[in-house]
Formats: structure tokens, C-alpha cells, sequence
């Protein structure tokens, strides 16, 4: 079976888990309707979102057959399952929500078919490298000129819709990286003098490098958003392991990064918040406090605890605190707060118990795999760094969200990717999603095919 | 490159792992934990929307039943009002859950069998309380409610069935509504009210000292261990020096040298004072603990909710073992110095000598019954020690038969049916006038089916003309 084909059939567990999700959460939304007309309610628009999002895919499919007829056959249909997840769940907690996400979904298709369209040789890319590194950093800054959510200059608002330039700021950033590396990594190996069993690239080549790093402290302490700073100097780390294969550079990254973290979260007092509620989330002071408390995490926690091992089944959980009558949506008035997107997680293991995120974790480990199998395969410096850039950047943003939730480290709000709402994070997965095609597209042409 | 892109795989591999393990930390292995944290809302919440099962009487009459509103939310209410607020509680949504709502809540609210409910689950079937049969007796339970407050100003009865432990009173004055608790007004109210501590279930959370019911205890110890018989002669004198400091018989009444027989039934203080010096404090403390003493009971209802029956003499002012140095072994064996009994202790005390030595775990669920009438689970006849030999059994009771048909139990008879029992009356700090008095026995004498043990605080008088007729119509309408 060709690869394109193996994509198609893989696509039809994620449109029966549409179904079946919808046709779960109906179910136990309607229990009190019962008879024929509820039933059948059940099946006919459980069935049709099942067969928009199956159509959707399949469109997005013919694309990848058009133009990218050797990329990987997995990875796509992965992350359509990701998706219809989300969707599910989101839909379970407000079903207005899900339609905006559905129409992010329909956006983000479009300009994933556009990235692959216009971007066929994406090796065009480096010769931007600069323009795309001082436009990320742009990107990064740009929420300081709105007022700050939660404490953190994350997004910005336009009219009704709330932009989160992070997300698109990563994926430059690794491009920037991976074209940057490409070029020095000899150097940095080579041409510096060695202390005491450490080579001290030339400050030329190191120069750059400090630049990441200060962006990531400029994150910490401007933008005072800790996720994205983890991630961009997480994969900045992962990049520059690949490109020199030294452990030296991680180990001192992670030290220095350490370093700043701790002198900047010092004196920001949400970074210090966090940490205390990280440590103690069931202090009864920490719990009651109004802001900067451990409220939410400790409500994720008990909705974890809540969920066990099987769950409580799709549309189950306890979600909205019931009686109060000023409630319209869940979302405003959740047990949980933020459960449509940086509690995404939370929710799920809710329903789902631990199998359904050893499910999700397993999906995302796919994609992971894939991802760096990508890296391995592509056949230049370049296309590898990219490839593992973009995965890193991926897996960080999963262990920084899901560890945060399940108080592995300090919570910082980042999306859960392709499953959490939020536009920002549809659109940029949707890019990333891209990119990884186009390397893979390039890494398993045959030999005789003509590249570039 | 490839080798550090599998190493990185390797990392994400172990990172994922973290994830899985961080997961599974709070799903599973802290859950229990989690679920049962006081501050976590989400068991109530979820349990309003599930019916709660209903509680009943041994009879049948509905005690505690939910009604559902037009949002799909569940109310409790309390058909019975204030008769079974101490043993049963309540469960709101406001203000949580106490008693026997809260020890079977998990029935209660379904909970109970996860494999039913995940099957129910892929059914589309809403989860569905059981309904909790309590071995709770109505009609007794109304007349001790009525005549402790008709007797005092405050008291308390416990009636058990002592062959399967089964509790059918459990009475406590003041009571409460749990109707009108719901209002967290009217709860805070009650909490303040000190002089009446409504809200305290007298029956398991009092210790009264026992005064001489608790020379049936003494009684036990002293025939179980082969020391005495109730034949053994002691000198009842007035004033005999216990622990170096003279006791006084009621009314300073000296009997000179009489058997442990008639020194129950006339409730000599110094013959069991000296009798409990010769056991010793080893061999009191042992007995003590086969009857229940210094352990919380083992009743179905929250550990927290229960008081053990401990010796608290002053000085420390605080519970000793009955061996420590602090203890006046003496007065601890006629029921006073510092000793605080529970009535439902006593009631046990009574229920072990009733059911030939064998005391049974009182229980308070009868059995839990499903919506479609199964029996789910049934609390049937457990023992809790063995507390002597079934021939220390016959004896004590045929000593306490004679406390009810010529002692000072008269006012305990029941014609027609031969009643064990003793009295008690234990001054209080508030004078010699003011006293707690107590009653506790058993009937029929030679077969048993009910043991009671009632005692009414700020009385002006003596168990046996107080406590004594309470507790006599307790029996008789338990035995009807």
C-alpha cells in the first residue's frame, strides 16, 4: 500500500472517535429526552460532525497526494486525531467553543495546504533567516503593548479574538536556529579553545547563542511568560545537541538558564506564586487566595483524582458548579478554571481516566517519533535541525502543559497542542505540522526523483 | 547527527514516561486521598444530582428521603425531624455530612460497586443511591426521647439487641431537627448554643461518670478470675479507707459484713471499692478492655463523631490507662474517680453480661437494599470480645436480678417478665443535690433480647427512681 493510501485508512479512527465522542456527549447530555426522537438526534448529528471532519481531512489528504506524495503517512492523521479529541472535548464543555475551533480548524487546513503550497522548497526559508529571527522576536513583543492576562503579556485581543504570538514566534525561531546552526556548527566544535575539557566556541560564533538565551531571560522577566521561555530555550538546547552532538552546551545552557531563571523569578512575584502553589496546592491559604493562589491546580488535581483509572465516561465529569443561575456558559463559571485550554488535560483524564491519557500521551509519543524519525531521515544539516527543532518544540510544549497539570513542575499556561482551543495554537500546530511534511516529503524522495 | 536525534528520543521518551507517572500518581495512587479531602467539593456536587437512597427505621418509616427540584437537583429531607437527628445526621450540600450519612455515604449515593457503575455508565444509566435499613426502633426511640427530657435536663439512652449488637435506641436530649440545621444559620446558632449542646449526640460523645452501674464490670472481673463468688463475704462497713482516704456509703449506711450479692443489689460503695483494691488495677484495666473501655466503639457511624469510655482522674485532668499511678483503683471500681462512660459503653456492659459473655460490635445498618429490592449487603452478628465465661454470665445476672426484685432497681420491673439491671448515681460538681443518674439491665433475665442503658443528667435524685422507669419502658416496648 503506497504511503498516501495508508494515510487515507489511517484518517478513519479519528472520524469514528468524532462520532463516537459526540455521539457519547449527546448521550449523556439528552438521557432525559430518551425515546426515538432523541436517539435519533444522537445518531444523525454525532454522524455528520463525524463526516464533516472526515471530509475535511480527506481535502487536506488530497493535498499531501498533489504535492507531497513521500512524506511521512502517519503523522497527519496523528495529529487529525489529536484534533477530533479536542474538538470532542471541547464540545462537551461548551458547545459554542467548539464551533469557533471547528472554524479554526477549517483556518488552520487552509493555511496548512497554503505552508505546503508555497513552501515546496522550504530550504527558501534560510535565506530569511534574519528577516524570520527579528520577526519572531517582534512577535514576542508585541502583547507588551496590550494589557497583561493572568499576570503575563501572552496575547493580544483584536476585536473579539485573542492572538497568542508565542506560538507562531517558536516556529520562527527554530527555523532561525536551524538555518543559524547549520552554518556554525562545524565552528562551534572545532574552532574554540578547550578549558578544562569544555571548548569555548569563539565569541563570534557564541555571540548568537547568548541572544537566545537573553531573548528566553527577556521572556522570563518582559513578557513574564515562563512556558514559552522553557520551550524556546528547550529546543534551542535540543538544536544545538544535534548540531555539535556535546553535552558540554546543554549542561552549561541548563546552567545558565537556571541561573537567570532563578534571579528573574526573584523578583517577579506571579513567577514566585507559582512555585508556592506548585509546592503546597491543598494549603488552605494557597487554595483561598483570589489571585496567584493554587486554586486551579488543586482542582486539577481533584479532577484527576476524580477520573481514576477508567474515567467517568465522555460528558460525565462534574464540570460547572450547579445552581447558580448567572451562569450561561461553562466556561465562565467552571469548577475548573481554564478547562478548554490550559486544563484541557485535566479534563480529560476527568472523563477519560488514566487510560485515556495514557492514550493521548501515547498519540503525542507517536508524533514525537515520528517527528524525529523525520530528522533522521532528511539528508542535510538543515532539513535534520529543522526537523528536530520542530519536534522538540512540540514535545516540550506537551511535557510543560500536562507536567504543569499534574504537578510534575511549576504550571505555566502553555496550550496543549492541536487538543487545547485557541486559534493561535490551531493555526501555528497546523504550520508546524507542515514543515515537518515538507522535510519528510524531501527525506524519502527517492534518489532518482529530481529534488532541488 | 543521527545519534544525538536518538539520544533526543530517548529524553522524550523518558520525559513522556514522567508524564504517565505524574498521571497515574493522582489517578491512582493518591485518588483515595484526594477524593476524601474536605476542601474538594466535587463528591458533593456530583451526589446532588445522583438520588440519594433512602434511610429507614427496623419498621420501615421513611428517617431520611431525597426530592428532586425542577433543575434535576436532589434535596434531603427528614420525615422524622428531630427523632433520629443524633443517630442518623444529615447530608447537605451547604454544610456537608455527618453520622450515619456520612458513614454510608458511598451506599447511600451508589458508590458502592465500581463495576455496575462503569458497565451502568456504557449503558447511558444514571448512577443510583441504595437505600441504608438502619435497626433503629421508632416508637422506643420516641419514648426515651420523651422521658429523659420529661426526667432532666439532659440525657441520654442506648438500647442494643445483645445477641447481634444491633442498635434499636439511641436517644440523646437536647435533640435537633436536621430539617432546620440546613440553614447555616440556624446550624451556627445550634453550634453556640453551650448550655444545650443540641447538637451532641449524648449517647457516644458524653462521658458521664458510670457511678455503681459500673460495679457490674467490678462484679465480672471479680467472678471471672475465680477470686470472688457472689457468695464471698466482705466487710461493708461505713467509711472504709480507700486509697488512705475514708468512702461513705449512700445515706452513710454501714452493712457490716455481707456477700457481693446483696452488696450489688443495695449498691454498697465500700465493698466494691475493697474489691477492686484485691483485684488490682492490672486485672481492672484488663476487663475493662474486653468490655470496651479505652478504645473508640466499633459502631457503624464516623470515629470522629465517638468518644471512648476512658479514666480521666485529676489530677492529670486527662485519660490515663486504668495502671497509671494517677488511678484510685478503689473508686475507679464503684464507677467514680474520673471515670467517664458513654452511655452506649454501659449499654454494651449490660449487652455482654446479657448475651453470656460474648459482647457483639454494635451496629446501627441492618442492610442496604437496592432500588429494585435486593438486599446488597446485610450487617449481620459480629462479636467484638469475649468479655468472660458463660458461668461468670449467669452469676453476675442472677446478682443483678436481685438488684431489680428487691434492691434499689424496683422501679425497672416489668410484670411478667424477669428484668437484670443496675443503678447508678454519680454526684456532679455541681453539689451533692445535683446528680447524673443512671440505669442500666437487660431482659427477659433468662433469654435476653434487649440490653439498655439510660442516663439523665441534673437530677435531684437517684438512678433507680429516675433512670430506672425510662429504662423499663424502653425494655417493654422493645420486647412488645
Amino acid at each position: 500500500m503506497s504511503a498516501r493510501n495508508r494515510e487515507l485508512f489511517a484518517l478513519i479512527p479519528a472520524a469514528l472517535l468524532v462520532s463516537a465522542g459526540f455521539a457519547a456527549v449527546f448521550l449523556s447530555r439528552d438521557d432525559l429526552l430518551g425515546g426515538l426522537s432523541g436517539t435519533n438526534r444522537v445518531s444523525n448529528v454525532s454522524l455528520t460532525y463525524g463526516a464533516i471532519f472526515l471530509g475535511l481531512c480527506v481535502a487536506a489528504h488530497l493535498v499531501l497526494r498533489v504535492t507531497l506524495r513521500h512524506a511521512d503517512p502517519y503523522l497527519f492523521p496523528l495529529c487529525a486525531l489529536l484534533a477530533s479529541f479536542g474538538l470532542v472535548e471541547i464540545y462537551r464543555i461548551d458547545d459554542g467553543l467548539a464551533r469557533l475551533q471547528a472554524q479554526w480548524f477549517v483556518i488552520g487546513l487552509i493555511l496548512f495546504a497554503g505552508t505546503i503550497i508555497l513552501l515546496r522548497d522550504y530550504r527558501r526559508l534560510e535565506r530569511y533567516r534574519y528577516l524570520i529571527a527579528i520577526g519572531g522576536i517582534a512577535l514576542l513583543l508585541l502583547p507588551r503593548a496590550f494589557p497583561p492576562v493572568n499576570g503575563a503579556y501572552l496575547s493580544i485581543r483584536i476585536g473579539s479574538l485573542s492572538v497568542q504570538p508565542a506560538e507562531f514566534a517558536k516556529i520562527a525561531m527554530v527555523i532561525f536556529l536551524a538555518s543559524y546552526l547549520r552554518d556554525t556548527r562545524q565552528l562551534l566544535v572545532t574552532a574554540g579553545r578547550r578549558v578544562v575539557g569544555v571548548t569555548i566556541p569563539p565569541l563570534k560564533h557564541f555571540g548568537p547563542l547568548l541572544v537566545i538565551w537573553g531573548t528566553s531571560m527577556l521572556l522570563l522577566f518582559y513578557i513574564r511568560d515562563i512556558g514559552s521561555s522553557v520551550m524556546f530555550f528547550g529546543a534551542f538546547l535540543a538544536m544545538i545537541y544535534v548540531a555539535t552532538d556535546r553535552l558540554s552546551f546543554v549542561v552549561v545552557g541548563v546552567g545558565i538558564f537556571a541561573l537567570g531563571g532563578y534571579l528573574v523569578a526573584g523578583h517577579i512575584g506571579h513567577i514566585a506564586d507559582r512555585v508556592d502553589a506548585w509546592r503546597h496546592p491543598f494549603d488552605p491559604k494557597l487554595l483561598q487566595r483570589a489571585s496567584g493562589g493554587s486554586y486551579q491546580l488543586a482542582q486539577g488535581l481533584w479532577a484527576q483524582a476524580d477520573g481514576g483509572v477508567l474515567g467517568q465516561g465522555f460528558g460525565q465529569a462534574v464540570l460547572r458548579i450547579s445552581g447558580n443561575p448567572e451562569c450561561v456558559s461553562t466556561v465562565d463559571c467552571s469548577l475548573l478554571p481554564a478547562p478548554h485550554t490550559d486544563f484541557i488535560y485535566a479534563v480529560i483524564v476527568n472523563e477519560l481516566g488514566l487510560a485515556g491519557a495514557a492514550g493521548l500521551l501515547g498519540v503525542y509519543l507517536l508524533v514525537v517519533q515520528r517527528g524525529f524519525k523525520i530528522a533522521m531521515l532528511a539528508r542535510d544539516s538543515f532539513s535534520k535541525l529543522l526537523a528536530t527543532g520542530l519536534t522538540s518544540v512540540f514535545a516540550i510544549q506537551v511535557f510543560v502543559i500536562v507536567g504543569g497539570v499534574t504537578k510534575l513542575i511549576p504550571l505555566t499556561g502553555v496550550t496543549l497542542p492541536f487538543v487545547s482551543y485557541g486559534g493561535s495554537s490551531v493555526l501555528a500546530n497546523f504550520v508546524l505540522l507542515a514543515l515537518l511534511l515538507l522535510v519528510s516529503d524531501r527525506a524519502r524522495r527517492p534518489d532518482t526523483g529530481a529534488g532541488a | 547527527m543521527n545519534k544525538p536525534i536518538g539520544r533526543l528520543f530517548a529524553a522524550a521518551l523518558l520525559m513522556f514516561g514522567a508524564l504517565l507517572v505524574s498521571t497515574s500518581w493522582w489517578t491512582v495512587v493518591r485518588a483515595d486521598r484526594l477524593d476524601h479531602d474536605t476542601a474538594n467539593h466535587r463528591g458533593v456536587l456530583r451526589a446532588l444530582k445522583i438520588r440519594r437512597g433512602l434511610i429507614r427505621a427496623d419498621d420501615g418509616t421513611v428517617i431520611a428521603r431525597s426530592t428532586r427540584d425542577a433543575e434535576g437537583v436532589y434535596h434531603r429531607s427528614y420525615p422524622t425531624g428531630a427523632l433520629f437527628g443524633h443517630p442518623v445526621g444529615y447530608s447537605y450540600a451547604g454544610i456537608g455530612q455527618t453520622e450515619l450519612e456520612r458513614e454510608r455515604n458511598d451506599e447511600l449515593t451508589g458508590r458502592t460497586n465500581a463495576i455496575t457503575t462503569t458497565v451502568d455508565q456504557l449503558l447511558g444509566h444514571k448512577a443510583e443511591g441504595d437505600d441504608v435499613r438502619t435497626t433503629l426502633d421508632p416508637k422506643a426511640q420516641r419514648i426515651a426521647l420523651d422521658e429523659i427530657a420529661q426526667a432532666g435536663r439532659s440525657g441520654a439512652a442506648v438500647a442494643l439487641d445483645p445477641r447481634t449488637g444491633a442498635v434499636k435506641v439511641m436517644a440523646s436530649t437536647p435533640t435537633y431537627d436536621p430539617n432546620v440545621i440546613k440553614d447555616s444559620k440556624a446550624l451556627a446558632a445550634a453550634n453556640r448554643d453551650e448550655s444545650r449542646k443540641p447538637l451532641v449526640n449524648r449517647a457516644l460523645q458524653f462521658g458521664y461518670a458510670p457511678g455503681s452501674t459500673f460495679k457490674v464490670v467490678t462484679s465480672t472481673a471479680a467472678i471471672d478470675t475465680g477470686r470472688f463468688t457472689p457468695q464471698s463475704q466482705v466487710d461493708g462497713k461505713n467509711g472504709v479507707k480507700i486509697s488512705g482516704v475514708p468512702l461513705a456509703n449512700d445515706f452513710g449506711r454501714s452493712f457490716g459484713t455481707i456477700d457481693l450479692k446483696t452488696a450489688l443489689a443495695q449498691s454498697v460503695n465500700t465493698v466494691f471499692a475493697q474489691v477492686g483494691e484485691q483485684l488490682g488495677k492490672a486485672t481492672m484495666k484488663r476487663y475493662m478492655e474486653r468490655f470496651g473501655f479505652d478504645s473508640k466503639p466499633q459502631l457503624d457511624y464516623p470515629a470522629d463523631s465517638m468518644s471512648a469510655s476512658v479514666v480521666a482522674p485529676d489530677p492529670p485532668r486527662h485519660a490515663v490507662p486504668p495502671t497509671s499511678k494517677y488511678v484510685d483503683v478503689g473508686r475507679m471500681s464503684i464507677g467514680q474517680g474520673g471515670l467517664e462512660a458513654t452511655p452506649l459503653q454501659m449499654a454494651q456492659v449490660a449487652a455482654a453480661v446479657a448475651n453470656g459473655g460474648r459482647l457483639m460490635k454494635p451496629h446501627l445498618t441492618d442492610k442496604v437494599v437496592d432500588r429494585d429490592g435486593r438486599t446488597v449487603k446485610t450487617v449481620g452478628a459480629q462479636l467484638q470480645s469475649t468479655v468472660m465465661k458463660p458461668s461468670t454470665a449467669a452469676a453476675v445476672t442472677d446478682m443483678m436480678i436481685a438488684v431489680v426484685q428487691s434492691g434499689t432497681g424496683t422501679k425497672a420491673q416489668i410484670p411478667g417478665t424477669q428484668v437484670a439491671g443496675k443503678t447508678g448515681t454519680a454526684e456532679t460538681e455541681f453539689g451533692d443535690k445535683i446528680n447524673n443518674v443512671w440505669f442500666i439491665g437487660f431482659a427477659p433475665a433468662e433469654n435476653p433480647r434487649i440490653a439498655v442503658a439510660v442516663t439523665v443528667a441534673g437530677v435531684t435524685g437517684f438512678g433507680g427512681d429516675f433512670a430506672a422507669p425510662i429504662a423499663r419502658d424502653i425494655m417493654e416496648e422493645l420486647l412488645r
